[in-house]
């Protein structure tokens, strides 16, 4: 189907009612209106596949598309094996992210959707930049010829309704139906992915398949409005291990209204707006004491700061598919000493023997990755750095560890045996650990598939030439590095970010107080001089 | 009539009365809907042997599911490789080829069952014809998702969160075998048979089977097993009699 045999057919139609509309003249002008009504549901409501060019899309497939997605759309192009999840295989024509039932294929607003936005937490970026909305069709005209499943009409979308009002009540029900339909089986207690099915989870071409972290909606694949997750809730996410809930409705397992309050549920489990990224992180100053441990609750009342994290794919063994993808980071200090306490998820307390499956599986997947994965889990580590030496201007130490001109200290931390050592790096892989006790001390909690991590240090150590020092008033910079053990990542394949500026707030000096009240003082003192020399001057012209 | 005969015959025989190995028409109880007559009056018996040693099946740790775990009186495992006396259960046979051309098949109106029964699928090999209702159930009181994840046709995912739900599904092209697996569950996996006439079999306890209504020919029958592949014997039915056919299988 091209569009030169499309649109003709749309264009006489078109044609023919206008002039059959001119030939009333005396209906003309009542019929106008229903005219334009009519034209106008021709021009809204296109006929399938009009305007879209297999033969256009096949070189923009191949030029953009191809390279992950494969020249037959296996899913096997050479940047494939890098991925996971991995590029989708058209040729078998199972989508996850459909309007339309379990099973069935997506219908070409389900792809374009797809296309333009791109698929948030993979490596599929969204096209609306590069492709036109014409470029866009013919891709999908040419996609929807390497699979014979699109021989027909797609079936129609699912009829979705409309949700409940969203109250706490409605919030509380959802969690009942989550726990009933045993939602937490795969997805965890707190929904962060960590149940304990995941780590047997594979998707349809047997690649490992992580089940989503429901507290971070941003990064859910097909958006994360209580609208898309009910949808997903009632289509499934073909290919992956996610059932639809459609049958279970019908059956009168579950009414329509328990799975809305379960999407509503569910999207309460993520803050209500997507983290921005702030390039400073402060460190309040407290009068009271520092927080005892990561779960002190003085925790809860200072700032965090979402800090995205990326895959390391710059030094070999480079890594594509991180487990962490960000961190939360609180930062606080009583002028004496700095407490940092870092979050993030993870499903599992590296290592577990639950996750013996999963990294075994990892290891035959990410084959061709600067050599073989380890099939033995290492502990899970988060890693601390920051410029050795205080830098000028802008000059910062490569990220990626440090370099030889500019080293980094590091504190890394590790979950087995939990120690955290302190040293120098000059790159990736060239730590050197000091001599000595660490100046840092650390305390960590995991709990349903989260680990929380308080980093506590002296502002000034003794020793200047080996450690950095914090100053109240003073900003740093620092950089992170998390890596997941039963995922197979050690300490070159994992999860880094950029730099941040860490800035220690000052005590309030005193001035700020005292500003005021001259200020105060002066304004009143010079008003009255203005009125005492108005008066005088108004009696001396009554004198007159 | 006489095709569902047919499928008495083959659950009676295959099965063992084991009740947990059905071929052909899966459900085939005494007085479902007759299915299209069959062609002829010849048949095809046979056992699969197994010389070696069998693997040992692995165990299944069903600790988080107390009310699965209680069905079982002892440590549950993954019936992978049933072995009984040198015989080989579980082992699906089907005509691949022979049968005489433009041959159609009307699929029976009796639903093929599948059960969830203690996180396992019962039976774990079956077949169904194109277009033959399969009738999925959940008897254990927790959720059980079912994904079919077929080449050749579009699968399904479909949850089933409460005991007692069942839900039917049928396949739209032949396709031998069509892996059903439960997620919940990793170890729960199920293969089914799907073809576009009636001939076709599962081995039962005893590793016989038997393929009745047949037309004089001479046959390519198959045999499967999800750890022993495939293996092929050419048979020939005359005088609407009874052929055999013997498959061997082995650890090698």
């Amino acid at each position: 189907m091209t569009a030169r045999r499309g649109i003709p057919p749309l264009r006489i139609g078109r044609g023919r009612l206008l002039s059959v509309l001119h030939g009333f003249s005396l209906l003309r002008t009542g019929l106008r209106c229903v005219a334009a009504t009519a034209v106008a549901a021709l021009v809204l409501v296109p006929p399938p596949a009009a305007g879209q060019d297999a033969e256009r899309g096949q070189p923009l497939y191949d030029q953009w598309c191809a390279g992950c997605h494969g020249e037959t759309g296996a899913g096997d192009g050479e940047a494939a094996a890098f991925m996971l999840p991995r590029p989708r295989d058209f040729t078998r024509a199972v989508y996850q992210l459909r309007s339309t039932p379990n099973g069935e294929v997506p219908t070409d607003a389900d792809l374009a959707r797809v296309i333009d936005e791109g698929m948030p937490g993979t490596a599929m970026p969204g096209w609306k930049s590069r492709f036109s909305s014409r470029d866009r069709d013919d891709v999908i005209a040419y996609l929807k010829t390497l699979s014979r499943f699109f021989s027909g009409e797609p079936p129609p979308p699912v009829e979705l309704g409309s949700p409940p009002r969203a109250s706490a009540e409605g919030i509380a029900e959802g969690r009942e139906v989550y726990e009933t339909l045993e939602c937490f089986k795969c997805h965890g207690d707190a929904g962060r992915g960590d149940g304990s099915s995941a780590p047997t989870l594979t998707d349809d071409w047997d690649f490992p398949n992580l089940p989503a972290d429901l507290s971070e909606n941003w990064l859910f694949n097909g958006g994360g409005s209580v609208e898309q997750i009910y949808t997903r809730l009632r289509t499934g996410v073909d290919g992956t291990p996610m059932p639809s809930f459609t049958d279970a409705l019908e059956g009168d397992v579950v009414t329509e209204e328990q799975l809305w309050r379960l999407a509503q549920y569910v999207r309460s489990l993520s803050p209500e707006r997507s983290p921005s990224v702030r390039e400073v992180i402060r460190a309040t100053l407290t009068v009271g004491e520092l927080p005892a441990g990561p779960d002190d609750s003085t925790w809860a009342s200072i700032e965090r700061y979402y800090v995205p994290m990326v895959g390391q794919i710059i030094i070999k063994p480079r890594w594509f598919a991180p487990s962490i993808s960000g961190l939360w980071v609180q930062a606080v200090h009583d002028d004496d000493r700095l407490a940092l306490r870092v979050t993030w998820n993870e499903p599992s307390r590296s290592p577990d023997p639950a996750w013996d499956e999963w990294i075994a599986r990892m290891a035959t997947t990410m084959t061709d990755v600067d050599g073989p994965l380890s099939t033995s889990q290492g502990p899970d580590r988060l890693t601390v750095q920051f410029p050795l030496h205080v830098m000028s201007g802008m000059e910062r130490p490569y990220f990626l560890g440090g370099d030889r001109r500019r080293p980094v200290h590091q504190w890394r931390w590790a979950s087995a045996p939990e120690a955290l050592e302190e040293g120098t790096a000059r790159g990736l892989g060239t730590f050197v650990p000091l001599d000595g006790d660490a100046a840092t001390s650390h305390a960590a909690v995991f709990a349903d598939g989260q680990w929380r991590l308080q980093l506590t240090r002296t502002l000034a150590p003794g020793d200047r030439a080996e450690r950095p020092t914090f100053a109240a008033g003073r900003g740093t910079s620092i950089a992170f590095f998390a890596a997941d053990g039963s995922h197979g990542e050690d300490e070159f394949r994992g999860a880094v970010s950029a730099w941040f500026t860490l800035h220690l707030d000052a005590p309030t000096p005193r001035g700020v107080y005292l500003a005021p009240a001259v200020a105060i003082l002066l304004t009143a003192g010079l008003g009255l001089v203005v009125i005492s020399r108005a008066q005088r001057a108004e009696r001396q012209a009554d004198h007159l | 009539m006489r095709r569902f005969v047919l499928c008495v015959t083959l659950a009676g025989v295959a099965c063992g009365g084991g009740g947990e190995q059905q071929g052909g028409a899966g459900g085939a109880e005494a007085g479902a809907a007759p299915a299209a007559a069959p062609l002829g009056t010849g048949s095809i018996t046979g056992a699969m042997s197994f010389s070696g040693t069998a693997p040992e099946n692995p165990t299944i740790d069903m600790a988080e599911e107390a009310e699965c775990r209680e069905k079982h009186a002892d440590i549950p495992r993954d019936p992978q490789v049933v072995v009984t006396d040198g015989m080989l259960a579980d082992v699906f046979v089907y005509v691949k080829s022979g049968l005489p051309e433009g041959a159609a098949f009307t699929a029976p109106s009796t639903p093929a069952v599948l059960d969830q029964d203690g996180c396992l699928y019962r039976p774990r090999v079956l077949g169904v014809m194109v277009g033959q209702d399969l009738e999925i159930r959940n008897s254990d009181p927790l959720q059980h998702n079912v994904k079919a994840v077929p080449a050749n046709q579009r699968g399904f995912n479909i949850s089933q969160p409460r005991a007692g739900m069942t839900t039917t599904r049928s396949f739209s092209a032949p396709e031998v075998m069509v892996p059903l697996e439960c997620n919940v569950h990793g170890w729960m996996n199920a293969y089914v048979g799907v073809l576009e006439h009636p001939y076709f079999a599962t081995s039962g306890e005893d590793g016989s089977f038997s393929i009745t209504g047949l037309p004089d020919g001479t046959y390519e029958l198959e045999a499967w097993h999800e750890k022993f592949g495939t293996q092929t014997v050419s048979v020939t039915v005359s005088g609407g009699g009874a052929a055999t056919a013997e498959f061997a299988f082995s650890s090698q």
